[in-house]
């Protein structure tokens, strides 16, 4: 038990003395990778914003990966707000909030774009937009994109972020994967490519829908993907879990997810990917 | 059970009404509903999820496919299905037998009451989520009538994935909604105490999800389990004459145009 005391004192001065340090150190300097836990200077991350040990991405808003993906960009729909189905307390201020902070009228920044001069619609989920959870406004954006894509004859490319469901829109959440889900469905009858990228985190009701329903699915290195939540299957089944099991490379090890991009070979890969899809036929000899 | 008509029940009432082991087994359903009823087992992917019960039986003479979640009544039965929530073999085994149904131009009928798609570790390396985005996609253009009868809980996208077809009526005692109570208490206000608040604020009685068109209509439940069966029995056939009258074009346009409002 002294041993413990003394734990807790040395711990209480420090608390201290960081205090005092915080005071003359700007905060945000040095940056700990959520998967290896290994520490690094805030500009060794680079303008990808990657782990230099583990080639985890770290968690980006809409806009800023737009900035490096893309060379030109029309943006879509970025009037339409959401009706607040449910009424729902305080969810006002949320949605003020977020929107102050990722520059996006909901949570997924929609339009078409050229990537290496190749015309395709693109949509980008916005993890800090209350955690890129499916709204109805989100769902709308979604399915206007591959409805327009539909009528111009163009691939869909999606990068998903997204906690799943958004709560404080209900059923009318729930109603969006299968809205969605619907207009995959006719973007894909007519031949039109779909590729997906899911990164940090692909989680719940959006990868029980359009995450999982792309012709080509890549995925960050080790980007949380699944469907039930950490704490609600170790609370379901009594079980614990491997930290890994919902990882990017263990989600591909059990074949859902066709090849892992790291962050700074996205584009090209992508751009070889559209490229590939636009040869129909080669007359030989 | 109470009914509807006896008074106004508060949502927490209607979640309980929805759990209570007194709910209608869903092989009571089977046979109470259809005639001749014979199972069809396995995904043909490697297995076979007992919490879904997919097969072959009779509706007023017309074959149907019907695709059930099962609860399981013996606690050995119970704890196969997990309580009534399907690993991704059910949900393919369903999409199997809807497509199968497609082929020979029946309609496929869902009896729905689930917690939830099964979070474990197990489904999830089978691709839970994969397996109930599969359902979505392929089940919106599936060129044949699909009515949904949710008869308990309606829990998330595990219940979505076998009610996004044509018609979607619920028992009275039943709910449905994107997250349990508890669930949804606990994310949202970190305090699953506050289910009975939880539910009321979710609008996931039968009487709201009806008001906001989520589905088409309620049946009342009763003490006989046979007036219960015959109830929803006289719902789908009605439904199906209805959607059969159309033509594959027009049940898909309206399907689709059912889930594009939203």
């Amino acid at each position: 038990m002294q041993l413990f005391d003394e734990l807790k004192t040395l711990g209480q001065k420090h608390i201290k003395a960081d205090k005092k340090a915080s005071q003359k150190v700007p905060s945000g300097l040095w940056q700990a990778c959520p998967k290896c836990h290994q520490s690094f200077y805030y500009k060794d991350l680079g303008q990808y914003k990657t782990c230099p040990n583990c080639h985890y991405g770290f968690r980006i808003t809409a806009r800023e990966r737009l900035g490096w993906l893309t060379d030109h960009f029309e943006e879509m729909d970025s009037d339409l707000a959401t009706t607040d189905p449910l009424n729902f307390p305080n969810y006002g201020k949320k949605l003020e909030k977020a929107r102050h902070l990722t520059k996006l009228n909901d949570s997924v920044l929609t339009g078409k774009a050229l990537i290496n001069e190749q015309p395709v619609m693109l949509g980008i989920m916005d993890p800090y937009f209350i955690m890129g959870s499916l709204g109805t406004i989100t769902g709308e954006k979604l399915t206007r994109l591959f409805e327009k894509a539909l009528k111009e004859k163009l691939p869909v490319i999606l990068c998903t972020a997204s906690g799943g469901a958004r709560m404080q829109e209900g059923i009318f959440s729930l109603m969006q994967m299968a809205k969605v889900s619907a207009a995959v469905k006719r973007h894909a009858d007519a031949g039109l490519l779909y590729i997906a990228v899911l990164t940090d985190p692909t989680t719940g009701g959006v990868t029980a829908s359009f995450a999982m329903q792309a012709d080509i699915t890549l995925a960050e290195p080790r980007a949380l993907i699944g469907f039930a939540g950490k704490r609600v299957i170790e609370q379901t089944t009594f079980q614990r879990i491997p930290d890994d099991l919902q990882d990017a490379e263990s989600v591909q090890h059990h074949g859902f997810v066709d090849q892992i991009v790291p962050r700074e070979d996205l584009k090209e890969k992508l751009a070889w990917l559209l490229k590939f899809h636009q040869v129909k036929e080669v007359t030989h000899g | 059970m109470a009914s509807l008509l006896d008074r106004k029940k508060t949502a927490a009432q209607v979640v309980a009404l929805a759990r209570s082991d007194e709910k209608i087994a869903a092989s009571a359903l089977l046979k109470g509903i259809f005639t001749d009823f014979t199972e069809l087992h396995g995904d043909q992917e490697g297995a076979d999820d007992s919490a879904i019960i997919g097969g072959l039986a009779y509706l007023a003479e017309q074959p149907v496919t019907v695709i059930a979640t099962n609860k399981g009544q013996t606690t050995e039965e119970k704890m196969q299905t997990h309580f009534g929530c399907p690993e991704p073999a059910g949900y393919r085994k369903a999409l199997r037998l809807a497509k199968q149904a497609a082929k020979f131009n029946r309609p496929v009928i869902c009896l729905v009451n689930t917690a939830g798609a099964y979070p474990g570790k197990s489904a999830e390396e089978n691709g839970q989520g994969e397996a109930i985005a599969r359902n979505l996609l392929e089940l919106s253009t599936l060129p044949t009538p699909i009515i949904s009868i949710i008869y308990g809980e309606g829990g998330s996208g595990g219940a979505l994935a076998l009610a996004c077809g044509d018609r979607i009526w619920m028992l009275e005692n039943s709910t449905y909604s994107v997250l349990s109570p508890e669930g949804f208490a606990a994310i949202l206000w970190k305090d699953s105490s506050r289910a009975a608040e939880a539910a009321e604020v979710l609008q996931l009685t039968p009487e709201k999800l009806l008001q906001q068109k989520v589905i088409e209509g309620i049946i009342p439940e009763s003490h006989s389990q046979r007036r219960l069966c015959r109830a929803i029995r006289k719902v789908i056939i009605a439904e199906m004459e209805q959607l059969q009258r159309l033509k594959p074009a027009e049940l898909l346009e309206q399907r689709h145009l059912r889930f594009r409002k939203f």
